[in-house]
């Protein structure tokens, strides 16, 4: 089934009965050449471009949920390409162009808006690292403008200027950075893959992986065993878990972020604005909610829920910033498990299982990267190469000190990021 | 979440500073090899579930913490001064 406008102008004068399921529901086969676990937007990436750029079609998604019910399914949406350090800064280029083909890749419309971000600073030594992160992302391919005071009123009129604390010293306007639709990238890339004939076995939780002399041999799971010659490990703030069923430990501890939603307000937000100063940013779905969240609790957990300390926190941050947001209901909060690494970037790489791959990290700046992460470990797990843009996300970076990515200039150790 | 302070008592989550996995007690000795330190800088069980974790009463009073608490659903189920741990 292909969407075309003339199919949506068809099916809405003929009583959309000709739509069908977007994926099928098939049952476990017994072997595969390769199997991902984790039906998120990274795993469902990871298989979509294993069967179109690599050809290998006889390979499933484990998902112990169902598909889009992880992060994939509730995040803040933002796309952009604004990294600073080499390793990272040409990844997320890379992430950022594929994401500008993509509806047209997927045939399927994730309503990708580059509506234009803006990071505001408040002093002069904030405006000096943002010229420096601007040129680089000039070096990069990719787009930046320094904005003053005016410049930034000129977008974002409705911001208190004048803040004691913080007042608005200007911004780095990053014109191609925008939002899409979360829930379509999961189902787009679920579509894709399955119509080129990866099973998505949903509801498929795995509870071992099987090792014989260091070759991985399958896994284990809720609905079976199921042999595998190649398995990759795609599973976020679960990262520990699945990990440990190999025997590994990982250097990433799970963390909460929270998230909120108001209730549908007529457009007043067109940009992604962020408030670093102040852990704070902001945008506005197409559905009119306004999206915005803060940092981290700051504490380990799994409960898929924040405390109420840093819940007051980004909504004093909001009013701060920009006071017409006040009289917004808050509709819903929810909190993400988040893959802290130390230095605050991801890892996708072998592992010391032959035929065991790993991809996670992600910390709280997986969606951006879904297209990108998907596109280097599908190239790793069928070429056994790292691919160009993601050669730097090494595994044993940590242990042995080399081309740490410390992104935040903060240090590379846990609780830092 | 609060955590009870030995010294001050029941108190906000705020005033305590979270350092992280209880490892950070056992420094390895300073001739052990690179295996070691990356299990005690980087490498973590990262449990969901019941967690042993240093912190530190930041804005009380300045006492280095234990917290045995759940992950999954922030439950505290002791806190207990560092030195007390022998």
């Amino acid at each position: 089934m292909k969407f075309s406008g003339l199919r949506v102008l068809k099916e809405g004068l003929t009583g959309n009965k000709g739509w069908t399921p977007h994926w099928r529901d098939p049952a476990p086969k017994a072997e595969y050449d390769a199997v991902i676990i984790g039906g998120g937007g990274h795993g469902l990436s990871t298989a979509y471009y294993l069967a179109k750029n690599h050809g290998m079609t006889n390979i499933a998604v484990l998902e112990k949920g169902y598909i889009g019910s992880g992060n994939i399914g509730r995040n803040t949406t933002i796309v952009r390409a604004n990294y600073f350090l080499p390793g990272n800064s040409e990844f997320y280029s890379h992430s950022l162009k594929l994401w500008e083909g993509l509806e047209e890749d997927l045939n399927y419309n994730v309503m990708h808006s580059q509506r234009g971000m803006i990071n505001l600073f408040h002093s002069d030594g904030q405006r000096d690292a943002f010229v420096r992160r601007g040129n680089a992302m000039i070096n990069q391919g990719d787009d930046a403008i320094l904005l003053d005071r005016e410049g930034v009123r000129k977008h974002l009129p409705y911001l208190d200027f004048e803040n004691t604390r913080f007042p608005i010293y200007g911004g780095l306007l990053h014109p191609r950075g925008g939002t899409a639709r979360h829930d379509a990238v999961a189902w787009g890339y679920a579509r894709g893959a399955d119509q080129r004939g990866v099973d998505l076995l949903q509801n498929c939780e795995v509870t071992g992986i099987d090792i014989e002399n260091g070759v991985v041999r399958g896994v284990q799971t809720t609905r079976g065993a199921i042999r595998a010659k190649k398995v990759g490990i795609v599973v976020a703030g679960r990262s520990g878990q699945v990990a440990a069923m190999a025997g590994m430990r990982l250097p990433i501890e799970s963390h909460i972020l929270q998230a909120f939603v108001t209730e549908g307000l007529k457009p007043c937000i067109n940009h992604v604005v962020t408030f670093g100063m102040g852990h704070f940013y902001i945008s506005q779905s197409d559905k009119g909610g306004l999206v915005f969240g803060g940092d981290l609790d700051f504490y380990a957990s799994y409960a898929s829920r924040g405390n109420l300390p840093t819940a007051e926190h980004v909504m004093e941050a909001g009013m701060t910033l920009m006071p017409m947001i006040g009289k917004a209901k808050l509709l819903r909060s929810w909190g993400g498990i988040m893959d802290m690494t130390p230095d605050g970037s991801p890892i996708i790489d072998k592992t010391d299982t032959e035929g065991l791959f790993i991809d996670c990290g992600w910390c709280y700046g997986g969606f951006k990267a879904v297209p990108a992460s998907g596109y280097a470990f599908a190239h790793l797990m069928a070429s056994g190469q790292h691919h160009e843009t993601a050669s730097a996300f090494r595994l044993d970076r940590f242990r042995t000190g080399r081309g740490i990515l410390d992104e935040e200039g903060t240090g590379s150790q846990h609780n830092l990021h | 979440m609060r955590l009870t302070c030995p010294v001050c008592g029941e108190r906000d989550r705020r005033e305590f500073y979270y350092q992280g996995d209880a490892v950070a007690l056992d420094r390895p000795a300073r001739d052990a090899d690179v295996a070691a330190w990356d299990d005690y800088v980087h490498l973590r069980d990262n449990p969901s579930g019941l967690r042993r974790e240093l912190w530190h009463h930041e804005a009380g009073c300045g006492s280095w913490l234990v917290v045995d608490r759940n992950t999954s659903t922030h439950e505290v189920h002791a806190v207990a001064l560092v030195e007390a741990q022998g």
